[in-house]
């Protein structure tokens, strides 16, 4: 493997007696896209949540690009963006103003944030959106500017926390052409989605995780040759027991 | 800390304030529509049954006939309205009328008792009668002293004097000193010094509403993914509301200036005016917090927000002068009755701003706004990470 991004070593997380995480470890690499797959409260969001420093883990460690997430949070938020589930936006604000102003909360030169406004917008389609009020965008214009927003700064490692949900087909496949775009920039991607065709189509490996544990590891190909299945929504509904649509 | 955070976060909540039409009511014109229901509404004076403290410079008391003004003084304690403070000269008395310490002033000239003495010897003889001119000395920012102490002293006079209530003259002038150098004042010169508090008071509401529905959003979540810092995003939230309150206090004053309310000071004692209503702010945002705190969604924020604006509204603005003593005494409890006191002090009372009533009403200003919003800050960050 090459250089690791990601290092997750044992991570646990407990509320209370639930075990959200349980003894967790996974490695990234760098310029690697990831799936991270799971039925809902599986663990996906609290591990995307931990990575970013925004819970503290019951137990273990993580590594972002070397920097422990829980000792160098400052370091580890300058190299990630992240896309969280939530299409939290301002509704007040256009879509320019939305990217101006998470490009100035990451600190961002004026002209390079400028330059990458435009080509972001123009790439997630959303130039000619650009002057009007957020609040009036359709669901899906909404989740591709919440895309934006999370890697307005070029993150080096980015996490996109079902990206696609809610989106029409057209949009969908906007947004996997764009996440190519970047794993051949060598960005980092982690994705968790709940869309299995959209993870056999874009991931170099998943990872599948229920009831806190990683059960599963390795490229879509290799799963579905393991499990001896056609597809890897069918590696999912015989590894977790659950059809991934009727948990969404 | 980075400027161009603070700066970013600071631009996009007052778009907020411009752009939501809700918040842009809420923010400005509420407290300017609010303003002209109850200006209206209290314009006449009130009824309480409060008792007045009248400042006594007793000049007769060194005359031959001393116990004829102590008659006046004892008829005048036996109100139960009045509540004398004798001082041995004028200034003194003067002083601590313009610090609100006391609602009134009476100066008893040395000729009194040979005035009483003139009166009650020939009761039908104005010929025979020696003149005296008792000055009274009222608080201009009291409304209800300024109507009801001048009738109380003059009833009182005349039953000392003996006088029948229908008589057509005595040799006794009530002159009201203060009142004649200016021209009568009106409901809003009472309810002026009150408005400025008032208007910053529904940045409660505000505070509390956006940072809950910021965080039931994602918002606060996205921005804490960031490399912007807890100290960034307070300071970019207390900047942006105290320029909010800069603005209401501007349009406030805009619009009382226009209505006719032209206090005599300078300058300076604007620049504090406002100055004030900025560190006022700070304990709006420090309720707004506590507000955002206890509040799981928008719309719970906008409720409980009352439980902390409707105290600092009804006891310490232009509302508490109308108020039982009780409340009135309830209101030193709340900020906003400091801001309104000293504002009253320096607009009406024409006080110093060295003075020592506008000193401690700005020291209680700031220790309670500083540690309310210390107490906001520390509360949201224990239950929910900035």
């Amino acid at each position: 493997m090459n250089e690791s991004a990601i290092v997750i070593e044992h991570l646990s997380k407990k509320y209370q007696d639930v075990n959200a995480l349980d003894d967790l470890s996974l490695q990234v690499a760098k310029g690697e896209l990831f799936g991270l797959l799971g039925p809902n409260g599986a663990g996906k969001t609290t591990t995307i949540n931990i990575l970013c420093g925004l819970l503290k883990p019951s137990s273990g460690d993580a590594k972002i690009c070397g920097y422990d997430v829980q000792k160098d949070p400052a370091k580890v938020k300058e190299l990630i963006g992240v896309c969280i589930q939530e299409t939290a936006i301002y509704p007040y604000l256009t879509g320019a103003e939305n990217v101006d102003l998470f490009g100035n909360l990451h600190a961002m030169d004026k002209a390079a944030l400028n330059n990458r406004r435009v080509l972001l917008l123009k790439k997630l389609g959303l130039s000619e959106d650009a002057k009007r009020r957020a609040g009036k965008y359709s669901g899906g214009m909404k989740r591709r500017l919440s895309l934006i927003l999370a890697l307005i700064h070029d993150p080096q490692i980015a996490f996109l926390d079902e990206p696609t949900v809610a989106m029409d087909p057209q949009s969908r496949h906007a947004v996997w052409d764009f996440l190519k775009e970047l794993k051949k920039e060598n960005k980092t991607l982690i994705l968790t989605t709940h869309y299995m065709e959209e993870a056999e189509e874009l991931c170099d490996r998943v990872g599948i995780i229920d009831h806190g544990k990683l059960i599963a590891l390795g490229t879509p190909q290799e799963l579905i040759s393991q499990n001896k299945v056609k597809n890897l929504e069918e590696v999912f509904i015989k590894l977790t027991g659950r059809n991934i649509r009727e948990e969404s | 800390m980075k400027a161009q955070r603070i700066l970013a976060l600071t631009k996009k909540e007052l778009k907020k304030t411009i752009r939501e039409p809700a918040v842009l009511f809420m923010i400005f014109l509420f407290p300017i529509v609010f303003v002209f229901a109850f200006g209206a509404s209290f314009g006449g004076a009130g009824s309480s049954q409060a008792v007045y403290n009248i400042g006594v410079v007793n000049a007769d008391s060194s005359g031959s006939n001393p116990a004829s003004s102590q008659l006046l003084l004892n008829a005048l304690i036996d109100t139960k309205i009045l509540n004398l403070q004798v001082y041995a000269d004028n200034q003194t008395a003067q002083t601590d009328l313009s610090q609100g310490k006391i609602q009134a002033v009476m100066v008893i000239p040395s000729s009194f008792s040979q005035s009483l003495t003139s009166y009650q010897a020939a009761p039908n003889n104005p010929a025979q009668w020696i003149n005296a001119t008792i000055s009274l000395y009222l608080d201009k920012g009291s409304l209800v002293a300024t109507q009801a102490v001048p009738p109380i002293i003059q009833k009182t006079l005349t039953a000392v004097a003996g006088q029948n209530q229908q008589a057509p003259a005595s040799p006794f002038h009530l002159e009201t000193a203060s009142l004649v150098e200016v021209n009568a004042p009106s409901a809003l010169d009472f309810i002026a010094p009150g408005m400025f508090t008032f208007a910053s008071i529904f940045l409660i509401m505000m505070v509390g509403q956006s940072f809950a529905q910021d965080r039931e959003n994602g918002m606060m979540k996205r921005i804490r993914i960031t490399p912007t810092t807890p100290t960034e995003f307070m300071a970019s939230q207390v900047i942006s509301y105290m320029g909010i309150a800069l603005i209401q206090a501007a349009l406030v004053f805009v619009m009382t200036y226009a209505l006719g309310f032209k206090p005599d000071v300078g300058v300076p004692a604007y620049a504090f005016a406002f100055i004030l209503v900025l560190v006022f702010s700070l304990s709006n945002v420090g309720f707004g917090l506590i507000t955002a705190t206890i509040a799981k969604s928008p719309g719970a924020a906008t409720g409980i927000s009352f439980l902390f604006v409707l105290p600092q509204l009804f006891l310490g603005t232009f509302v508490g002068a109308s108020l039982s003593s009780g409340a009135q005494v309830a209101g030193k409890f709340v900020p906003s009755y400091y801001v309104t006191d000293a504002l009253t002090s320096l607009f009406l009372r024409g006080a110093a701003l060295t003075s020592p009533t506008i000193l401690l009403d700005f020291v209680a200003v700031s220790v309670s706004c500083v540690a309310i919003l210390a107490v906001g800050i520390m509360l949201y960050a224990r239950y929910y990470k900035i």
